[in-house]
């Protein structure tokens, strides 16, 4: 055994040094085990946005996709159904859409990206019912208001715009999932400009 | 045999050991029934570990089978209702003995100079323990624990920038699935039990270095300078690492074994009546234990009418709702604990027990109690705009009391101390 002096810099280097290494190694380390907690490429695939052609849709007409297992409406709203939205707004919840149940491009009167197109998650925001759409037989529901969307579980109310009345069960107006246009009459449904 | 134990002893001193932290630990004479909760919060954790360990015997941790699972546990394993009743109750139990635990170290300011870190490793069970009975309660995958656990995700949510990053990292899927459940179950049943058991081994380790508080909150271990009466002096026989090889006297002690161990058998005596009273004649708690949607299986497209946490997290939750801006609201909470976290550094008295401390202090501790159980019971009620403001009031009385205590708690006018214990 040698008995030289202690060289403290060698000594602060490589005690230094190997911490560095180390710390690096352990960083990596953790690695697996932080991106394991993020969703499986099954549950990726099973919620991946869902793309719909629109094009062939008439007016007045409702089509349902099923994204992350919720059942996703699409109306393709009539000029006179656009027209009728601010005539009844003194006698909606939240008409001007505070509360956050849709994308920020979606906080408008018609709630949605077009006004000719409303696209919505089809379940009741009382207690998960699918409410029925009534493009024409609403007023039997709400008086002067000719659509909408009546939950036969509890008797919410809603407009064509997804907003909910006064003095109804449900407490919010309907959510409004993200989504975008891809080509002018194709949306995709979960991914917008933000998150794509 | 003498030379077994000698064999033993000189290469892992068991004996030795049993003398610091049990037969020559000095413990002051004088504690009353708040001194229970301590030892019973370890039989309690015990306890959960047990029937903890028995039930995963049983319990299928998937989405599919779990409600199942349950269901045959509590109709068809023998002794099944028992053991998860125990648990169930247990959860409840836990809680209601480091409340009052936790409220005992506040009156007899057990938190103070040199108990710092003691206190700081108590709430960090506490914290754990918070973890521990949220992930536990997801795991029968009733309507309550999707919702619940739904509720309490989305908190994180809040965070700018990242909280939805973040709640899709933690739930593992887009929506509250299956494998969140898988891996609530993996740190409910090992990783937090682990680390709670560490966490009170230190917590324990860190008392007996600085030795209990009293509810005089004055010192028993004095130096032997003389001025210590000689009747004062303890006549017991204590363990050279408190008494420094007689450079410290302690006074008005007695061995934690067996005087403290026997005592603590009649605390014990006394929970166990009223915890088997609950879990054979109302296992569930009243609806307050394990709620009524509970029993119905989850189901992601059926909210519940009304979505309320179990009680123990009822006064976080109504801070939490108390303020309109989400973010906000769970700063608050969080503040809301960590303000008890801090309590060593703000209160700044000298002397401990709220015995011999200002009028102030005593209604101020008495404003904390009640501002604490009713922001629980608020909790547990529907956010009406009156339950509201109610909870407004009672979380800026909360508060008040941290803040309170910062100011008079610098010049307290406090009264003489007693020489011995009382």
């Amino acid at each position: 055994m040698s008995n030289a002096p202690v060289d403290h810099g060698r000594r602060r280097f490589l005690t230094i040094a190997t911490s560095v290494v180390g710390g690096v190694g352990a960083i990596g380390a953790a690695v697996p085990f932080i991106a394991s907690w993020s969703p499986s490429e099954r549950a990726r695939q099973a919620g991946a946005a869902v793309t719909v052609d629109v094009s062939k849709m008439e007016e007045g007409q409702l089509i349902r996709v099923e994204w992350r297992g919720k059942p996703v409406w699409i109306v393709k709203r009539t000029q006179e159904m656009i027209d009728s939205l601010p005539d009844h707004e003194n006698r909606l919840r939240d008409p001007e859409s505070k509360e956050p149940q849709q994308p920020h491009y979606a906080q408008n009167r018609h709630r949605s990206v077009r006004p000719e197109f409303f696209v919505a998650v089809g379940i009741c925001t009382h207690f998960g019912c699918s409410p029925t759409y009534l493009p024409n037989e609403f007023a039997a529901q709400a008086e002067g208001v000719r659509s909408g969307f009546f939950c036969p579980c509890h008797g919410s109310r809603f407009d064509i715009a997804g907003r909910v009345f006064q003095n109804v069960p449900a407490p919010t107006n309907l959510e409004v999932p993200p989504y975008m246009y891809t080509d002018e009459f194709v949306i995709m449904i979960g991914e917008d400009e933000e998150t794509a | 045999m003498k030379n077994l134990m000698n064999w033993i002893e000189y290469r892992l001193p068991v004996v030795e050991k049993m003398k610091i932290h049990m037969t020559q630990y000095p413990a002051p004479k004088n504690f009353n029934f708040w001194y229970f909760f301590g030892s019973l919060a370890i039989v309690v954790l015990v306890n959960q570990i047990l029937t903890g360990i028995w039930l995963t015997m049983n319990y299928e941790p998937s989405a599919e089978g779990a409600f199942r699972s349950i269901e045959y546990i509590m109709r068809d394993v023998e002794y099944g209702w028992l053991l998860r009743y125990m648990h169930s109750t247990g959860a409840s139990a836990f809680f209601v003995v480091v409340y009052l635990h936790m409220l005992r170290g506040m009156m007899y300011g057990s938190y103070q100079k040199p108990r710092e870190l003691l206190w700081i490793f108590g709430m960090l069970i506490y914290l754990v323990l918070m973890a521990e009975a949220f992930m536990g309660y997801m795991l029968p995958w009733g309507q309550m624990s999707f919702w619940g656990a739904q509720v309490i995700i989305s908190i994180f949510g809040v965070i700018p920038f990242i909280g939805d990053d973040l709640t899709l990292w933690i739930r593992g899927d887009y929506v509250i699935s299956g494998a969140t459940l898988n891996r609530f179950f993996a740190l409910h049943v090992i990783a937090l039990p682990l680390v709670l058991v560490i966490l009170v081994f230190l917590h324990i380790m860190a008392l007996h270095e600085v030795g209990s508080n009293n509810p005089d909150g004055i010192e028993t271990k004095r130096d032997n300078d003389g001025t210590v009466p000689a009747d004062a002096v303890s006549k017991f026989e204590f363990h050279d690492n408190f008494t420094k090889g007689g450079k410290k006297v302690i006074i008005d002690s007695i061995p934690f074994h067996p005087y403290y161990t026997v005592k603590d058998l009649v605390g014990l005596a006394g929970f166990l009546f009223l915890f088997a009273y609950v879990i054979f004649f109302m296992p569930e708690g009243g609806g307050y234990f394990l709620e009524a949607p509970n029993f119905e299986l989850a189901n992601p497209m059926k909210t519940p009418e009304h979505i309320a946490p179990v009680w123990y997290f009822t006064p976080f939750y109504a801070i939490l709702r108390a303020v309109p801006n989400p973010l906000f609201g769970a700063v608050a909470m969080f503040a809301a604990i960590l303000a008890l976290a801090l309590l060593p550094w703000i209160d700044r008295g000298k002397v401990r027990s709220v015995r011999y401390r200002c009028g102030l202090h005593k209604l101020n501790l008495v404003n904390f109690c009640i501002s604490f159980v009713a922001l629980g019971i608020l909790g547990v009620l529907p956010a009406t705009p009156l339950y509201t403001i109610l909870s407004q009031l009672f979380s800026f009385t909360y508060f008040g009391f941290f803040i309170l205590l910062w100011f008079y708690s610098k010049n307290e006018n406090t009264k003489p101390l007693p020489e011995r214990l009382t």
